[in-house]
């Protein structure tokens, strides 16, 4: 094939493939998501728009996306974020730091100094999570440890018995799936509601 | 139960769940692409779009045909990307700046799924159905075509011709990737991933803060996102986003999907060259490898021997608490052992010696399993190479499944695995040595090398993932990454088509006793040992500069 006829050929096939390509935008572009959109309305709608948690009639957030509480000592708190300022859904990200970057560890020193004092806990005892970020900067969940070291600051703050609020621990608590999958872990946002729910 | 236990059972129940789909998807793929009868459906199109089903193509007239598609892809994905201001279901966001709107085309395009835009702050919903995947579809799309065309290349002889470029992307388009693609996004529907089109929904933390909930039709993006091997998140935190991949079992059953198409069409392979145990060998040498890797940055991430891992005692740092150590590793070793690159963690703060097994895992040629379709014929590939090699141990002229592969087809090869170490090695070092570039580094030290490193070997192998460190969204590497993609995918592109080309036309030679069997242990352990050797003496010197100075 000469280079004149093989140029002659492309510009058919590229015709042709704009053609191909509009068709196929219509059924994979919009018609697909859509469909899929209109399936997941009808069946699981409150999951498919974000599992919102509404509170008196207002959403104050999602049982997904984590949140800041902004160090108040009578929620639980979790982990640190490098979504934006801290677990701002529009920048979710994370740090990208290096486990050996002085600036890493420097931080991590500095944030189990804070915590032990805020939790009044040994800092050797403090949970990992505790002082690492996650991947999305929006992880919703901590690790039973981390939530464990903050009973006592949180029962005292609230003027709670520490088995009470260990037993709402327990309640926002997920075990591995089946047993083997994941890890476990307790919803923050789930478990801050049920304390603010006892005062009610 | 004890941590090690649980994870080793979740590896057992991924490849428990491959191997159930292994043979049925594997034949029914072959089935696609051998069949005489065209649906409906297809007809429709081809009528629409004047094309004749039956018109077989020379590898020359295959391969311009797929690349004017990618041309066409390229163009209409950057006028989306340009003009989104204007376009409904915009968010508000405005046009996207012309040297990322470029990066990204080419990257979705080209089945890459790098992203330099955070999808949240930059991308609307018609942008990312209607554009990005799209693309996810057609991208994986055009490497099963290739992956196809190259084994016709075994299969037919005195003929020269792979088929038809437009027939083969429109069935792996209609019979294999969107029935799959459905039923995947309904399953992640239920398994409470997001699909709406809201706009963002305002909350008033507890604390008083405020937060906007963002929206999007995302499972829908996530099921052809991992299944095409493309990676690309909604949004920026990728498949780390609870909004995308809510729990555990979510999270294996993206790997699962990741691994799927890749690892079945060895079957495919199998069945079209009238052999099994021929793809029983490919996936053989591909989870020879995947196991290795998973072992090794697995070990390394349990074990954390790094600075600030050991002042806290886990390597948490990018990693969610509902995923953990184990389910990080196993989507890591995955997403880099395919095309994919979607993350469920963040690989810059990995160990360094597990960044660079990653980086490793990329610079292999992603072939365990590999992309949809770059996968098996980035293997097959390999396995001529090992057979030529073999070849000359024991001086005879090499073959493989009954062709000869003589000069033609040993230079071919030869280009094809070069092409990507060329880029990645070349950009990388001019990346390095311009002051400009080198201010976009996040981590100072070796790992600044790494950040670099990874974002060509990421982009020239068609990957994704990142070091996200690196402040990519800059003129420089917006263009040079885009360049690495698209050579990076293009260049083997034509090289396997022209190999094909060659195969095809020849003679079968009969197998004698001086063949060398390509189905048993020997031939599965020599092609793993040659994809180790030819990635390593190819990339350790930069390894060594990077990850190895930074973690021993």
């Amino acid at each position: 094939m000469s280079l004149t006829s093989t140029l002659r050929g492309g510009l058919t096939q590229l015709a042709a493939a704009a053609r191909f390509l509009g068709v196929l935008t219509v059924l994979l572009g919009l018609a697909y998501p859509l469909a899929l959109t209109g399936f997941a309305r009808v069946v699981v709608p409150h999951r498919a728009d974000g599992a919102l948690v509404e509170r008196d009639g207002t959403v104050v957030g999602s049982a997904l996306v984590g949140q800041s509480f902004a160090g108040d000592a009578s929620y639980f708190q979790s982990r640190p974020s490098a979504a934006g300022d801290g677990y701002d859904p529009l920048a979710s990200g994370a740090s990208n730091l290096s486990p050996e970057n002085p600036d890493l560890v420097a931080t991590v020193r500095q944030r189990i100094a804070d915590v032990a004092a805020f939790d009044g806990v040994d800092p050797a005892e403090v949970a990992p999570d505790a002082v690492l970020a996650s991947g999305s900067g929006l992880d919703p969940h901590i690790s039973p440890e981390y939530a464990e070291q903050q009973v006592a600051r949180v029962a005292r703050t609230r003027k709670l018995a520490p088995a009470t609020v260990r037993s709402l621990v327990a309640d926002s608590t997920t075990g591995r799936t089946l047993g083997f999958l994941g890890e476990p872990r307790v919803n923050v946002l789930e478990l801050n509601l049920a304390l603010d729910g006892l005062e009610d | 139960m004890p941590d090690t236990l649980a994870g080793l059972l979740q590896v057992g129940a991924l490849i428990a769940a491959l191997a159930l789909c292994y043979r049925p998807l594997g034949t029914y793929i072959a089935h696609v692409f051998t069949s005489e009868r065209d649906l409906r459906v297809e007809r429709g199109i081809y009528r629409a779009v004047g094309i004749d089903p039956r018109g077989d193509q020379a590898w020359r007239t295959y391969a311009v045909s797929l690349l004017a598609f990618s041309v066409a892809g390229l163009v209409l994905l950057y006028a989306l990307q340009r003009l989104q201001d204007h376009l409904p279901w915009s968010l508000g966001l405005p046009d996207v700046a012309p040297d990322l709107a470029f990066n990204t085309a080419a990257s979705f395009v080209t089945n890459t799924n790098w992203q330099a835009y955070s999808g949240e702050a930059t991308m609307g919903h018609l942008v990312q159905m209607a554009g990005l995947a799209v693309q996810n579809f057609l991208s994986a799309a055009v490497g099963l075509a290739v992956a196809v065309a190259l084994i016709r290349g075994f299969t037919r002889s005195r003929t020269g011709r792979l088929g038809n470029f437009w027939v083969d992307l429109t069935r792996g388009t209609i019979r294999v990737l969107l029935p799959l693609a459905v039923v995947a996004a309904v399953a992640l529907i239920l398994l409470g991933v997001v699909q709406n089109l809201s706009g963002g929904v305002d909350a008033t933390t507890l604390t008083g803060g405020h937060q906007t909930i963002p929206g999007g039709p995302v499972a829908s993006q996530e099921a052809i996102k991992e299944l095409g091997t493309n990676g690309g998140g909604f949004f920026n935190a990728n498949a780390a986003h609870p909004f995308e991949n809510p729990n555990p079992v979510s999270n294996l059953f993206e790997v699962f999907l990741l691994l799927l198409i890749p690892v079945c069409l060895t079957r495919t392979f199998g069945v079209l060259v009238g052999d099994v145990r021929q793809g029983y060998a490919v996936l053989a040498a591909m989870a020879v490898i995947w196991v290795i890797m998973l072992a090794a940055v697995w070990a390394i991430e349990a074990a954390h021997p790094t600075t600030a891992y050991d002042v806290v005692g886990a390597a948490m740092e990018g990693k969610e608490t509902r995923i953990g150590v184990p389910g990080s590793a196993l989507f890591a070793v995955s997403t880099t052992g395919t095309s994919t690159g979607a993350v469920n963690s963040f690989h810059s703060s990995f160990s360094p010696v597990g960044g660079g097994l990653l980086m490793l895992n990329m610079g292999l040629g992603e072939v365990a399993p590999g992309g949809v379709g770059t996968g098996l014929y980035g293997m097959l590939v390999l396995a001529i190479l090992t057979v030529f090699i073999a070849g000359l141990m024991v001086g005879r002229t090499p073959e493989l499944l009954g062709k000869k592969l003589r000069a033609r087809e040993i230079k071919l090869v030869a280009l094809t695995i070069l092409t990507m170490p060329l880029l990645v090695l070349g950009f990388t070092a001019l990346a390095l040595s311009l002051p400009g570039p080198r201010e976009s580094i996040l981590n100072t030290g070796p790992h600044g090398l790494s950040e670099v490193l990874y974002a060509y070997l990421s982009g020239a192998n068609n990957n994704g993932s990142a070091f996200a460190g690196l402040s990519a969204n800059t003129p420089f590497y917006n263009i040079t990454i885009g360049l690495a993609m698209l050579l990076g995918r293009f260049v083997p592109i034509v090289l396997v088509l022209a190999l094909a080309g060659s195969l095809a036309s020849q003679v079968p030679v009969p197998r004698t006793a001086g063949t060398l069997p390509t189905r048993g242990p020997l031939f599965v352990g020599m092609l793993a040992v040659v994809t180790f050797i030819v990635a390593g003496l190819t990339f350790f010197p930069a390894l060594a500069l990077g990850p190895l100075a930074e973690g021993l």
